[in-house]
């Protein structure tokens, strides 16, 4: 079981610089921890404290928008690729 | 490009207008404008539509480019990015972008000016607008080896 794992470039120094890496998980929620054993401090960047996705990153399962299959719960599936991306975002 | 972008914020007026240039990955050179769509279509706020940034990104990917520019209109203050501005961008943003505002709250004079936002710092860059001199009325000048040129061609 093996998930492909687009990191963008803010989040690349937990990854050594790599722009692929991958992971393993049932839910999404399952994959960051496992992330977060070889990429120390990836997870605690887009996973706040209470365990909900930051507001500001976006993550989608292939091309769909986690935040509308079930946020960290959305489910896995080997293969499958999982992207990580800012939300481009600002305000007055 | 700068005009491109002018263009694009003031036919998104009253809203917030924002999008990108992207180019190819590692030269920092601007090539190829993105307009995108204002999620939020709010006058005071501006968010990638998520499933466009998705696609868009996608195809950055398959051709190795990056977010070069990243821009965003102001429409009733001036070009300098806001709190949220800079905060959204330090906690997760595009380090490598150089953010670029423009402001159209004068319907006859285009502000534009540029930043790098890393870490809760902003920073204003120099820049110059070449190939089109009344793209902009109004932006920082710079003539030094550490300028951002935009090619307006």
């Amino acid at each position: 079981m093996s998930v492909e794992v687009r990191v963008p470039t803010i989040l690349r120094q937990h990854t050594g610089g790599q722009k692929v890496v991958s992971g393993a998980g049932s839910t999404l929620a399952e994959l960051f921890d496992d992330l977060d054993t070889s990429h120390s401090g990836l997870k605690g960047r887009v996973v706040t404290d209470e365990g909900n996705l930051h507001r500001f990153v976006n993550v989608y399962v292939n091309d769909e928008d986690v935040r509308f299959i079930g946020g960290l719960e959305a489910k896995l599936e080997d293969g499958d690729s999982v992207t990580i991306l800012p939300a481009v975002a600002g305000g007055m | 490009m700068v005009e491109a972008i002018v263009a694009h914020a003031r036919a998104d007026h009253p809203d917030e207008a924002c999008g990108l240039v992207a180019g190819p990955e590692g030269t920092g050179e601007p090539k190829r404008h993105i307009p995108m769509t204002n999620a939020a279509r709010s006058t005071t706020f501006y968010e990638f539509d998520a499933e466009e940034w998705k696609r868009v990104y996608d195809e950055m990917w398959d051709n190795d480019e990056e977010v070069v520019v990243a821009y965003h209109s102001h429409t009733a203050t001036e070009a300098y990015p806001s709190r949220s501005d800079a905060g959204i961008a330090s906690e997760l943003g595009l380090p490598q972008a150089h953010y670029l505002l423009v402001t159209t709250r004068d319907p006859a004079i285009a502000e534009v000016r540029s930043f790098r936002i890393s870490e809760g710092e902003v920073t204003e860059e120099p820049i110059e607008a070449i190939g089109a001199p009344d793209a902009v009325q109004t932006y920082k000048f710079a003539h030094s080896p550490d300028s951002t040129v935009y090619d307006c061609h």
